[in-house]
């Protein structure tokens, strides 16, 4: 029992990336009808904007230690981070411990930048175009991105520790009533399920409660008919093509104290976010939220001991063993809607 | 002559031509000249040429006459490699055993995944095969390690059996070998200060491309090729008059894949090794640049993308700071090293940017590849009289039938 918990948990954390992902695929795919293999570049964009971060919170400046000389006799200097002379030692440190949540604050607007940019520069020259086109255009749009923040962050993974405060783990199986470290779960792992079923749900409200999100969904019903009523559909098309680049920043920008991001890590991402899209419906949004936590938990269920031992390599595979009987029964996926990609 | 027409006839001589005399015509340049960096007649590379030609002139089957996107067709290269190897290993180090069980092999396996993928269409399709690859890659990695040797790649190791040949050869691994002639042996060919390297392993594999290239021309020509264009155009026409198009395409799905398989196996006659990470996505993804980048649904175009790529790929990524001084040396100091700043993201390690680039100019501006941006020069050229004649067919081609 503490074994299954702890799996489900587990697979919270996995899932809640995948879904944020898939949510911003879909809301591309269903508001522009574009199927953007540059996503994941996004994702990774985001995760770097936490990396930026970072280092702009610790550029520090030499100063020399009175008193005291190294072994060759030059005075000894140290480094102080300039947001530490700036606000005092305690306040600085602070900063630079929570340059991770801080940096949402860099990526929101970093993100909804490169999504308007990619979205006029490049993609609405694309939407007549057909659907293998897309995936070509933006698969290297991929690559180059790809490439660009090797070139300037180069290819190894960078850590990127959580704030202090959320370093431990959380003794969860002693609130259930099981004994003491039976079901341990990383804090920062806790506050990232947190923090994506927040942006899922504020997606969904702004799409749900607000003028402009009814425009939207109206348009994403039909494109058409919106814009013969006399409303700009495409200007707003371009705020959700932000909007879905944002979401994918900002699931890259918590994601990095789980996984020191390098530059591959958006395709790693891609892959599988593109699975869960169509497991859950092409152009479905809470499909794509069920399916990306349903892929992750299912996942960190075959990863359990017991049933490595009795279908050895299942964990590997079993989110595209899932995708592909999905695909064979139920070709619009779990919530597909009808007529989506269907010609 | 062939079975062909003359204007297929003429592009099998130039193509044969080519690839015969590859290694005069990739070394233009003499070997101790500034310029001979732009060699690119070592063996190595030009083994590369064809056997990615090949990969590519399989890929342009499928995705170019049906229109099917596949994203995983690295997997099939990579069961090609491991069974070539596999082949080494146990039976023989004769080159021909191994190629025959690879392309069957693969066939098999592109038999299966097709059956089950091409029940859907569209990007269901892509993501039903990007799913299959994805998973052998990963069973090649983590549980089928018996059989693949996990990261460290499937090699050739002193104790194997090799029925054939009679267990090992003394203190070092053997060789790759055609009834005796070995893959790696070269001749030397020195004319004053050029130097050509003629290779048996190229010329193996030369032959092979040339043999395939010419199926691939029938294939296109064949009514069955017919079918597969009419599957592109309209699938749903071709169903209401009472065809099924699921055999036809099943069929273009395992050619292309015993023609990955081939490639596979001859990457592994070359170089007898397999790893996992050439049936990753990304190497599906590879040989699908190829494709377009040369003109995808052209005869032509699937080789070109290859070697364009290839030849890019080498030559880019050995240019290095060093090199770009000495270009530019002729410059004003600061000059030169602004144009070096410049320049330097774009090669040496960096050279998979040039290619994203080129690659997206070239998806969006000639949707044709290199081919069409070819027949636009040759139409620009040759002025507007040949436009109607060149042009027509070419349009016609790619109009879309009525609805």
């Amino acid at each position: 029992m503490d074994a299954i918990i702890l799996q489900f948990l587990n697979g919270l954390d996995k899932g809640s990336a995948y879904a944020l992902i898939a949510l911003g695929l879909t809301l591309i795919f269903g508001t522009l009808g574009v199927v953007n293999f540059a996503h994941g570049a996004l994702f990774m964009i985001g995760a770097f904007c936490a990396v930026t971060v970072q280092r702009l919170l610790s550029l520090s400046y030499e100063v020399e230690v009175e008193g005291e000389t190294d072994f060759l006799g030059n005075p000894m200097t140290t480094d102080i981070p300039y947001v530490q002379s700036w606000f005092g030692e305690a306040i600085g440190q602070g900063i630079i411990d929570w340059s991770v949540p801080l940096a949402i604050l860099f990526a929101i607007p970093v993100m909804l930048i490169v999504g308007f940019v990619m979205e006029r520069g490049l993609i609405q020259y694309f939407y007549k175009r057909p659907h293998a086109d897309q995936i070509l255009v933006t698969f290297g749009l991929a690559i180059v991105l790809q490439e660009i923040i090797k070139q300037i962050y180069g290819a190894n993974p960078i850590p990127t520790p959580a704030p202090e405060a959320f370093r431990g783990s959380l003794d969860f199986g002693v609130w259930l009533g099981f004994d003491p470290n039976t079901i341990i779960y990383p804090y920062w792992r806790l506050v990232y399920f947190f923090f994506s079923a927040f942006i899922i749900a504020a997606v969904f409200a702004f799409l749900q409660f607000t003028t402009f999100g009814m425009v939207v969904r109206a348009g994403m019903a039909d494109r058409e008919t919106v814009g013969l009523l006399g409303i700009n559909i495409d200007k707003r098309f371009t705020v959700m093509f932000g909007i879905a680049a944002a979401v994918a920043g900002l699931a890259g920008v918590m994601y990095t104290p789980i996984n020191s991001p390098n530059y591959h890590m958006g395709m790693d991402f891609l892959v599988l976010s593109f699975v869960v899209v169509v497991v859950g419906g092409m152009g479905s949004l809470p499909g794509a939220v069920l399916a990306g936590f349903l892929l992750g938990i299912l996942q960190s269920f075959a990863s359990m001991n017991w049933i490595k031992d009795i279908l050895p390599g299942i964990d590997q595979i079993i989110i595209y063993l899932v995708a592909i009987a999905i695909l064979l029964t139920r070709p619009r996926g779990l919530l597909g809607r009808k007529g989506v990609m269907e010609d | 002559m062939l079975g062909l027409n003359r204007k297929d006839l003429t592009l099998m001589m130039i193509v044969a031509a080519m690839t015969l005399l590859a290694p005069i015509i990739l070394n233009p340049f003499p070997s101790d000249s500034a310029m001979a960096q732009f060699n690119a007649g070592y063996p190595d590379l030009m083994q590369r040429f064809v056997i990615f030609g090949i990969f590519a002139i399989g890929f342009n089957i499928l995705f170019g006459l049906t229109g099917y996107l596949s994203f995983g067709h690295a997997a099939f290269l990579g069961v090609g490699s491991y069974s070539a190897v596999w082949m080494f290993k146990l039976l023989s180090m004769n080159v021909i055993p191994a190629i025959v069980l690879a392309v069957i092999i693969s066939g098999l396996f592109a038999l299966v995944i097709g059956y089950i993928s091409l029940r859907r269409s569209g990007i269901y399709f892509s993501i039903l095969t990007l799913a299959f690859a994805q998973m052998s890659f990963n069973l090649a990695y983590s549980v089928l390690t018996p059989i693949t040797n996990g990261e460290t790649g499937l090699q050739l190791a002193l104790d194997d059996p090799r029925v054939l040949d009679g267990g090992s050869s003394g203190g070092s691994l053997p060789v790759t070998q055609l009834f005796g002639l070995e893959m790696r042996a070269t001749t030397q060919l020195e004319i004053g200060a050029w130097s050509f390297d003629f290779n048996v392993g190229y010329y193996l594999c030369a032959a092979i491309m040339l043999a395939v290239f010419y199926l691939a021309i029938r294939i296109f020509r064949s009514p069955f090729g017919i079918m597969l264009r009419a599957v592109k155009s309209n699938q749903q026409r071709m169903n209401y008059t009472g065809l099924n198009s699921r055999p036809y395409t099943l069929a273009a799905f395992v050619i292309s894949g015993m023609y990955a398989g081939l490639a596979g196996g001859l990457m592994a006659s070359m170089d007898p090794l397999a790893g996992a990470e050439r049936m990753q996505w990304t190497a599906s993804g590879e040989v699908v640049l190829m494709t377009i980048l040369g003109g995808a649904g052209t005869l032509i175009g699937p080789v070109l993308g290859a070697g364009f790529i290839k030849y890019f790929e080498n030559i880019f990524s050995k240019i290095n700071d060093n090199v770009l001084h000495s270009w530019f040396a002729v410059m004003p100091d600061g000059i030169e090293d602004f144009l070096v700043t410049i320049v330097h993201p774009f090669v040496g390690k960096g050279w998979h940017l040039t290619l994203g680039l080129m690659f997206m100019a070239v998806v969006i501006f000639l949707p044709g590849g290199l081919v069409e941006g070819g027949q636009r020069i040759g139409r620009f050229v040759t002025g507007r009289r040949n436009k109607k004649a060149g042009g027509a067919e070419a349009e016609a081609a790619r109009k879309q039938p009525a609805e």
